[in-house]
């Protein structure tokens, strides 16, 4: 019986490590080469800060960059403001069409992004120059990621709600809280997890969104992945890993003081 | 302290009246028991005095002031729900002044009044653990600490020892009446368990289908139910049924269908009348031998006999009625099933019931 559980355990260990190293090792390869002198990527590894040094001077890339924060701060504001009130509505209120707008919030997380693209490319077109405004630049992106990051924010906050303790807010209303007060001391504070999980997914959707951006980007302006993606084809530098290996590194840092703060999948 | 009263009454969902045409006044201090069947409208009178419905019909005066119109928080209630309720991401301290921060009052005060309460319900040392951190009493107490903090007109509990196992249900029992009695305030307190309302209330109402079918203290209620509902709700009874062959004085001679003569208090009854009486099981007496039966006697055949400790319980088949007998363990005589047995009880113990 111990001998059987040690092999199942074995196993069992065996492919947590393998899984691990498929997931960790390419990205702390990608890493160490941003620290190494040669431009292309050769070995012995040297020591060296010269690619950020480069990516410094690196208008285009920082620009990108630039945009692509900028974008995905704006987008998950737009989206989780937008997305918790329509959660909200979702599970308190019992409106025509409500659980039509429920089903009708899956399919596009199930479709293409290269169909959506094209999509909101051709939608684009024809409706903006009505509102006076170029079909293609970064409100249209902004727009497209909103969208599409949207469904992810209702579908996290709306889980959060699902399991909220309505009597709380009947408890709140006895002992002499208004309504203002009921929702900021004690409704926002139960789903602030829920909310903050589904701002982490509208920044992640939008921060590395490729193909919507790709299509609904105009001649000379790009966002990140746009930019590494035209960089790759042009031929590259190991700048495109330092700037990289910032991006990795600033977006483990959020994740883990969140998942700390609010103790994910644990107790709460 | 404060009177609440309730007059005409009346919620319908739909086709079923959740409350119909209910009034009842609470006694300034009084612990009082709403018990009734689920859907018999005894949360939907404690809801309505909480303010969270709307009702289609009557008015709740508190103080003698018609409080319809306020709003639930503008109402001065203090309440403890069934599952408590507590503000998870708060700890005990910050759990029990949320009524007192909501009102502004200085940090100083609050941390004394809070500090009072937790002492009166003995939860002193805990401030500054969260709610899951609690074990189910002390969780009830937290919420009992937060409803009385602010010093509410009128204490309302729904169900507040539902959630309980029987040992500390019955030990949160006696601190409830004892909590209450030091504050002194009115209580309302739902309940579908017989036996809590009858230990915690000074007056009972029994619901059933939205209105009140008795009313009174629980030891009136339980001696003398006026209908069969009443009288099998609240404890266990035996409805004999009959007809009033005569009546003489206060006392009327009713032929029963288990065969036999009664004699019960006359109670209004005439000769010709039909007659349902209910017998508590206590107050039966069991005898060996399937003699005649007399006059408040009935012959049986004993089919299940339940030891359970200071008691045992028999059911005994009287013809094509099941009658239950309680047998105090005191004496020694036990009865096996299939024993022939003689059921019999005194006149008094014969309570005419509306059938």
């Amino acid at each position: 019986m111990k001998r059987k559980l040690d092999i199942g355990g074995g196993i069992a260990k065996t492919y947590l490590a393998l899984v691990l190293l498929f997931l960790y090792v390419p990205i702390l390869v990608m890493a160490l080469l941003a620290f190494n002198r040669s431009p292309l990527y050769q070995m012995p590894f040297e020591f060296d800060l010269v690619w950020f040094k480069a990516l410094a001077e690196n208008d285009r890339l920082l620009n990108a960059g630039w945009n692509s924060v900028v974008i995905a701060l704006v987008n998950t504001v737009v989206a989780t403001v937008l997305g918790t009130a329509a959660a909200l509505a979702f599970s308190r209120y019992q409106f025509r069409g409500r659980q039509v707008m429920q089903l009708l919030l899956l399919p596009p997380i199930t479709i293409p992004w290269l169909v959506i693209g094209t999509a909101m490319l051709v939608f684009f077109y024809w409706t903006f120059p009505l509102m006076g405004l170029r079909p293609r630049g970064l409100h249209a992106i902004l727009l497209g990621h909103v969208a599409l990051s949207l469904p992810y924010v209702i579908i996290v906050v709306g889980a959060r709600l699902a399991d909220f303790p309505k009597a709380v807010e009947e408890a709140a209303a006895t002992l002499g809280a208004t309504p203002w007060q009921t929702f900021w001391r004690v409704s926002a504070p139960i789903i602030a997890p829920g909310v903050v999980a589904a701002a982490l997914f509208a920044f992640a959707t939008s921060f590395d969104q490729f193909v919507i951006s790709y299509f609904l980007a105009p001649p000379g302006v790009t966002t990140l992945p746009v930019e590494i993606y035209t960089s790759i084809r042009k031929g590259f530098t190991p700048e495109i890993n330092a700037i990289s290996t910032i991006i990795i590194a600033v977006s483990m840092g959020v994740m883990l003081i969140t998942a700390r703060f609010y103790k994910f999948g644990g107790e709460r | 302290m404060s009177q609440v009263e309730v007059v005409g009454c009346t919620k319908r969902y739909g086709a079923i009246a959740a409350l119909d045409n209910v009034s009842l006044k609470f006694v300034e201090g009084e612990l009082f028991g709403l018990l009734g069947p689920s859907g018999s409208g005894k949360t939907t009178l404690l809801r309505a005095v909480a303010g969270f419905i709307d009702l289609d019909h009557g008015q709740v005066l508190l103080d003698g002031e018609d409080i319809g119109p306020i709003p639930v928080h503008k109402r001065d209630i203090g309440m403890v729900f069934q599952n408590y309720a507590l503000f998870p991401h708060m700890t005990v301290f910050d759990n029990v002044a949320f009524g007192l921060s909501v009102r502004k009052m200085p940090a100083g005060e609050i941390k004394s009044r809070v500090d009072e309460i937790l002492g009166l319900v003995r939860l002193g040392g805990l401030q500054e653990r969260k709610p899951k951190q609690l074990s189910g009493g002390q969780q009830q107490r937290v919420a009992l600490a937060r409803a009385l903090v602010t010093r509410p007109k009128v204490l309302l509990l729904d169900e507040p020892l539902g959630a309980l196992d029987k040992h500390l249900r019955e030990e949160m029992q006696v601190e409830l009446r004892r909590i209450q009695r030091e504050v002194g305030i009115t209580t309302i307190f739902v309940t579908h368990d017989q036996e809590e309302a009858m230990t915690l209330s000074d007056r009972i109402a029994i619901m059933n289908q939205g209105r009140i079918e008795q009313l009174g203290p629980p030891l009136d209620v339980y001696e003398h139910p006026i209908n069969r509902f009443a009288a099998g709700f609240l404890g266990v009874a035996n409805f004999l049924e009959g007809r009033v062959v005569s009546v003489s004085g206060n006392e009327a001679r009713i032929d029963l269908k288990l065969g036999g003569q009664a004699v019960a208090p006359a109670d209004g009854y005439r000769a010709g009348d039909s007659a349902v009486l209910a017998v508590r099981p206590e107050k039966i007496g069991v005898d060996a031998g399937g003699r005649s039966a007399g006059v408040n006697q009935l012959s049986g055949k004993v089919i299940g006999a339940v030891f359970s400790g200071s008691s045992t319980t028999y059911r005994v088949q009287v013809d094509d009625q099941v009658i239950s007998v309680f047998q105090q363990n005191s004496t020694p005589r036990r009865f096996q099933p299939d024993d022939p047995v003689t059921l019999h009880w005194s006149p008094e113990h014969n309570v005419p019931v509306a059938p």
